[in-house]
């Protein structure tokens, strides 16, 4: 079932690129002509739509509701049967295989996860792989294995049942039931919308970690711009009818979007959309004094004073932050666990989310964690005002660039994700069309 | 009056037990048909009015009535109780049925289906489990009706404490007449509420934990 796929020669996403090429475990998709229409209705849902998505990235379609971006997932693994065209999944055709059959292999995640409340946590995840008949002992290890991959410790969450997880927890076990039987595909539908803004930056932050270490293909559906920046490695922006609007990295879709309705679509501040591309992993971060739970409170005031520091960073014995304390707020002869609830961010989170955390923070900054909460550093606005200005100035010598070279910008790309699509067609033209 | 029990202990142990066995029968039956029933109606949703008819209409006949009309068919005895009471046992059931199934979040059939179950499985494992509770609602309210109903069926020669109580009345004026209607009547009540314990019992073994409520 594990393939490796050879990416093919688009101009495909340069960030990331590390690792790129060494182990994909995704296949690519190709939708050739697909179209789908309902009984009793002029338009078509989904209207000859072609386009290749290369094995092991993140595809985002977007596009207002009634776009027909969900029913263009959902051909994929055939819960909605195609009127017309193919879709190959690594070159089979999926309307030649079972459906039920099919459906095992290619990972669906809904949103709010969908888990069925009346099993609990480790048979929910255990479900594709008991279709598919494995092994009871099989099955085990791979529950276990796949709730450590999701950030929940599987002593503590396996026996439970959904109703006993918060929104974020569900999700994630519902990501993890998705890749349960390790399928090269994998179809999210509106996967984060259901939870509140901090967790979901959360989810998307392990998405991406988890996709780094899986390279899967995954197919992403979501009426979201900055999360479709956010996660995908391209993405698609469709029109009504899944025509499509633009086919491409973020980058080009912010620094030139191909028309009006994509301009539109993604919004004004599009440089301050381009916070959501960079990490805080691409930043140099401050490092300001730091104290362990149970040392000297003394020794600590003098190290902050000749760093010329007026708070530390309290970690305890595993290196995990705590607290960020001002001076003045030690007490006591030794350092204590702080009480302040001290909230982090992972070294994978956008600058976006950087700035969102240090807006709420009186020191205005925060502190960074890497793998397992170990920490980093600390993050601040100079670095992150002096990154988005590089940026920007990078982004404008690109824009310049692309404008003149619009025309051959990518050819392959454009022949396989546009079509013969032309872009300022009037709609009543399209509606005969239909 | 006590007398009376003691005297016919044996009798009336045997009358609760036929009593009992004729209705968990009856609906176990009724669970299973309306079971099938009720699947049907979901895959076919044009027939859910049928069957709501049905299961209005079916409550307003006369259990006395059914049972004469049954009894040409069926002859008198066994059969014909079971019939009856079968009859009148899957009407709630197969309401509560249709109902739980339709409840099924349409989110999760689609999860179902999207992991790859098929119809069945996902009947099986998801949505049969799920509706089970109201199912089961169905089934006790079912079990307390078909307690009566079963009574009537001692008039065709079926089994059971209403023996009891149609031989007070045959005998009204008679000395024994109100000790045997009393103990076919409470007899019934004692019966019904044990096994709507047990059939309490059952529910909470057989409804998963993570939807009890």
């Amino acid at each position: 079932m594990t393939t490796t796929e050879s990416t093919p020669p688009t101009q495909s996403a340069d960030r990331d690129d590390e690792g790129r090429g060494s182990d994909v475990s995704g296949a690519e998709i190709r939708l050739d002509g697909v179209t789908k229409r309902y009984p009793g209705q002029k338009a078509a849902a989904v209207d000859n739509l072609s386009l290749t998505i290369p094995a092991g990235e993140i595809v985002m379609f977007v596009g207002p509701s009634g776009c027909g971006k969900t029913t263009s997932l959902k051909m994929i693994n055939r819960l909605i049967e195609p009127t017309s065209g193919t879709i190959l999944i690594d070159d089979n055709d999926v309307r030649r295989q079972n459906a039920d059959e099919l459906r095992r292999h290619v990972g669906y995640v809904i949103q709010g996860g969908s888990l069925f409340p009346h099993m609990t946590v480790a048979k929910n995840i255990a479900l594709v792989p008991k279709l598919l008949g494995w092994e009871q002992d099989r099955i085990d290890k791979r529950v276990d294995e796949l709730l450590d991959l999701v950030s929940l410790d599987p002593g503590r969450y396996r026996a439970r049942y959904p109703r006993e997880l918060s929104g974020g927890q569900q999700q994630r076990v519902g990501v993890a039931r998705g890749l349960a039987a390790d399928p090269p595909v994998i179809l999210m539908d509106e996967p984060f919308g259901a939870v509140d803004p901090i967790t979901r930056q959360r989810l998307q932050d392990e998405l991406l970690s988890i996709q780094r270490e899986l390279r899967k293909t995954i197919v992403c559906v979501t009426h979201d711009i900055d999360e479709a920046i956010k996660l995908g490695d391209r993405i698609l922006i469709l029109q009504e009818g899944a025509r499509i609007a633009q086919y491409d990295v973020p980058e080009v879709i912010l620094a030139s979007p191909a028309n009006d309705f994509v301009a539109d679509f993604v919004g004004a501040g599009s440089s301050l959309k381009q916070l959501s591309l960079a990490r805080i992993s691409e930043l140099e971060l401050r490092t300001p004094t730091t104290a362990t739970i149970g040392e000297a409170a003394s020794e600590v005031r003098s190290r902050a004073e000749s760093n010329k520091d007026t708070a530390v960073v309290v970690l305890d014995e595993r290196n995990r932050p705590r607290g960020w304390p001002w001076l003045r707020q030690l007490k006591g002869e030794s350092i204590v666990e702080p009480t302040e609830d001290l909230v982090s961010l992972d070294h994978r989170a956008t600058l976006n989310d950087a700035l969102d955390t240090m807006l709420t923070n009186s020191h205005g900054g925060a502190v960074v964690t890497g793998d397992r909460d170990q920490y980093l550093g600390v993050v601040d606005f100079v670095a992150v005002t002096d990154h988005m200005r590089a940026m920007q100035e990078k982004a404008n010598a690109n824009a310049e660039k692309g404008a003149a070279e619009q025309e051959d910008h990518d050819p392959s790309q454009r022949v396989t994700a546009v079509g013969e699509q032309t872009d300022e067609r009037p709609e009543p033209d399209r509606e005969q069309q239909a | 009056m006590w007398d009376f029990i003691v005297d016919r202990k044996e009798q009336i142990l045997i009358n609760a037990l036929n009593h009992a066995y004729l209705v968990i029968l009856c609906v176990i039956l009724a669970t299973f048909i309306a079971l099938a029933l009720a699947v049907l109606v979901t895959r076919m949703p044009k027939l859910e009015p049928v069957a709501n008819a049905v299961s209005a209409i079916g409550l307003t006949i006369p259990s006395f009535a059914l049972v004469g009309l049954l009894l040409p068919v069926t002859g008198l005895g066994d059969g014909t109780a079971l019939a009856a009471v079968t009859f009148y046992a899957v009407l709630p059931i197969l309401r509560n049925a249709v109902v739980g199934l339709q409840g099924v979040d349409a989110n999760l059939l689609e999860s179902a289906r999207g992991m790859g179950m098929s119809n069945v499985a996902s009947l099986l494992r998801v949505r049969i489990p799920l509706a089970w509770p109201v199912i089961l609602a169905g089934i006790r309210i079912s079990l307390q009706m078909s307690m009566g109903i079963a009574a009537i069926a001692a008039y065709v020669l079926g089994p059971g404490l209403g023996v009891s109580i149609f031989t007070g009345l045959a005998q009204i004026g008679g000395k024994n007449a109100v000790s045997y209607a009393a103990v076919g009547t409470v007899g019934i009540v004692i019966v019904a509420l044990l096994l709507d314990a047990l059939l309490l019992l059952a529910g909470r073994l057989t409804t998963s934990k993570g939807i009890r409520v």
